[in-house]
């Protein structure tokens, strides 16, 4: 039974990430790459102080972009489970959710550009409603536009899972806690969400790898001004420095194993699966 | 296996031409069609429509390629059995060559070889021009002899690339919204324009446009900007890194289109630019101008070179593409679109007066001048950015270059971004 799952992960998993692991200590010059064992493309990354500063900026970003998934996507997904009534108006809203994903990820970025712009929708309602005297810069090409469109993109992985675990809560629980006396807020501290932790977690994780590991997002939103990880990554291998790109890839990727294995500390996901 | 058997047969032919010389162009003719010739480069000249063009006048398939300059780089350097032509930039060419990738061209071949521009001869536009700084052409532009691994200072008669397209770039401004006359590359740091400047994010040419502002504002004259030195990569960085924090720029762009756009939205009122994007402004209806500085220009050229594995017919009807290149349609096609044709006069064969005019000789157009497309770019009475021919390539002050400290400047450039 496990045989076919174990071979194709092998090969399309396991295999590349050893060949990225493999070149990651190889030489390169500028139109060459040359097998070896070398610790320089390490070296280099280490001792640079650019690195430390991109891998900051990638972990407020992500940070950053986790806070506000988990309040709207916890929101949302209470909303749904414990305001809606009926399992028909649930599951009609749980889709209208996923309509914006109906098309490309890119699509949905960029389109933020023409709205944020200095002569954009937002600058000139605010202008036209005299919030504003004069457009507001930072709306687009800064932190903020990265922000915006990342909790803009992930919001949705963070609703399905913690959606899916408040399903399962048995509402006779939640029946208890009112009947032996406890307010709204303390069934949702004491009750919700111990029980939803797992679906958190779940939508900790997709979020948390999926903007480590972006680079085109921080491109466009902030007009190239700004760095993460995976655009250290890119540029190298625009450059042909495939050894210097998987190097940084393969601290990227502990990294982020060593974020998830934090995570799965505090909450065991097993329960879900 | 047809393709060993065509070119066994055309190894027979090809003595029996080297026997006869009368003989050779029946055989070519009859063989020719069957030639395919994979050409790659950047979208500037790889173009669909001089593919069918080829088909049409010279009977065999040309299959076009068009990527990126990075991804075009790497092509060249490391997939040497993946194209038979490659049409690349100068710059390029210097550190593609010694990889043995391409093969030097025997210019007695070329028919037109006398009429190319002197800038890829001997670098002199006219006997008085002084050679602008950076990877001139002409330095990478000849080698000592078929198997030439070294580049020579003289027209040996072996040519690395045949130049097909090259101009002159400067800013680009919005005249409409700075409303000021603008002549100096200092001009892209003028606190003035804060939060509305932009330089692109292609390091190798990024570092050319930096120092040209650093050299314009006084900081600092470079004994070659084309070669810097790592003090020299240090300084021009630290003004640019500072004008950066400062909020000097909107943002930095890497590709064509997102140039236009910040340029057409009005986000960025001055930036470094190409071109057929000061083009593609104008053509949206918003006012934008190739704006000619006192300092000079920025020039890039490139040229097509043929693959080290091509050899008989196959490489017969690479000169017979090159010869055909140079012999006016293709350079029409790209002079009405603004670059320049490394054989001007047989371009203007394939154009009209009042297009030689306007693009070439500077002369105010007196008819609508329109691109290859149908789209207007110019009414009757304008001027073309920056006047004619000599003007333009007059006034270069330094060319696209690859440095010694080329590593060493990425990084840098990098650290920039990130900053």
């Amino acid at each position: 039974m496990a045989l076919p799952i174990m071979a194709v992960l092998m090969f399309f998993l396991v295999l590349p990430i050893l060949m990225i692991v493999a070149v990651s200590f190889w030489q390169a010059t500028e139109f060459s790459i040359i097998p070896a064992f070398d610790l320089e493309n390490y070296e280099f990354l280490f001792g640079s102080g650019v690195t430390y500063r991109v891998f900051f900026n990638t972990f407020k970003y992500a940070f950053v972009t986790w806070a506000f998934t988990l309040g709207i996507g916890f929101t949302v997904a209470y909303f749904l489970a414990f305001h809606v009534r009926s399992l028909t108006w649930q599951i009609v809203l749980f889709l209208l959710c996923t309509i914006p994903f109906w098309t490309s990820n890119i699509i949905r970025m960029i389109s933020w550009i023409p709205f944020l712009g200095r002569n954009g929708i937002a600058n000139s309602t605010l202008l036209s409603w005299g919030v504003i005297d004069e457009p507001l810069d930072w709306l687009l090409f800064s932190d903020f536009a990265v922000i915006l469109a990342f909790v803009h993109l992930y919001t949705l992985f963070m609703v399905v899972p913690i959606f899916n675990t408040m399903m399962r809560i048995d509402k006779s629980l939640i029946e208890a806690a009112r009947d032996a006396g406890a307010s709204g807020a303390q069934i949702l501290w004491n009750v919700i969400i111990p029980l939803t932790k797992p679906g958190i977690m779940i939508g900790t994780i997709f979020v948390v790898t999926l903007v480590m590991g972006d680079f085109i997002t921080v491109r466009f939103m902030s007009g190239s001004q700004s760095a993460n990880v995976g655009r250290l990554i890119s540029n190298d291998i625009a450059l042909l420095a495939y050894p210097s790109a998987s190097a940084t890839a393969v601290v990227l990727l502990l990294t982020v194993l060593l974020v998830i294995g934090i995570m799965l500390r505090f909450v065991d996901i097993r329960k879900e699966l | 296996m047809t393709k060993v058997s065509r070119r066994s047969i055309l190894k027979g032919g090809a003595a029996f031409a080297a026997g006869t010389t009368l003989g050779a162009p029946m055989i070519w003719a009859q063989n020719i069609k069957d030639v395919t010739l994979r050409q790659f480069g950047t979208g500037v000249s790889n173009l669909n429509d001089v593919a069918n063009k080829v088909k049409e006048d010279l009977g065999f398939t040309l299959e076009m390629t068009a990527l990126d300059s990075d991804s075009v780089t790497q092509r060249a350097a490391t997939q040497p059995n993946s194209f038979d032509i490659a049409d690349i930039e100068y710059w390029i060419c210097k550190k593609v060559w010694p990889t043995g990738n391409l093969q030097a061209m025997d210019t007695s071949r070329i028919t037109n070889y006398d009429k190319i521009v002197g800038i890829f001869r001997n670098g002199k536009l006219t006997p008085e021009s002084t050679i602008a700084q950076g990877t001139a052409p002409h330095t990478v532009g000849f080698v000592e002899g078929p198997e030439g691994n070294s580049f020579v200072d003289n027209e040996s008669g072996w040519m690395t690339l045949i130049p097909t397209i090259y101009n002159a770039d400067t800013l680009g401004i919005r005249p409409d919204l700075i409303n000021r006359p603008i002549s100096n590359w200092s001009e892209l740091l003028n606190p003035e324009f804060k939060g509305k400047a932009s330089i692109l994010d292609i390091s190798s040419i990024g570092i050319m446009d930096m120092a040209m502002v650093v050299e314009s504002m006084g900081e600092y004259t470079y004994p070659d900007k084309g070669n810097m030195t790592r003090e020299e990569i240090d300084l021009t960085m630290a003004i640019f890194t500072e004008a950066k924090q400062n909020g000097q720029f909107r943002a930095f762009w890497k590709s064509f289109d997102e140039s236009v756009n910040l340029m057409a939205s009005g986000e960025v009122v001055i930036q470094s630019m190409w071109s057929p994007a000061i083009t593609a402004v104008k053509s949206k209806g918003v006012p934008c101008v190739y704006q000619p500085l006192e300092e000079g220009y920025r020039s890039w050229g490139g040229g097509i070179g043929l693959s080290a594995a091509l050899s008989g017919l196959e490489r017969d009807a690479a000169y017979e593409y090159i010869n055909w290149y140079l012999d006016g349609w293709v350079g029409g096609y790209l002079m009405r679109q603004g670059y320049y044709s490394a054989v001007p006069e047989t371009s203007k064969n394939f154009m009209s007066e009042n297009e030689w005019g306007y693009w070439f000789e500077g002369k105010a157009a007196t008819d609508t001048i329109t691109s290859p497309t149908g789209d207007a770019l110019a009414q009757a009475g304008e001027v073309r950015d920056g006047g004619s021919f000599q003007d333009r390539m007059g006034a270069v002050a330094c060319w696209n270059a690859v440095m010694d400290e080329n590593q060493y400047m990425v990084r840098k450039w990098n650290e920039f971004i990130a900053a």
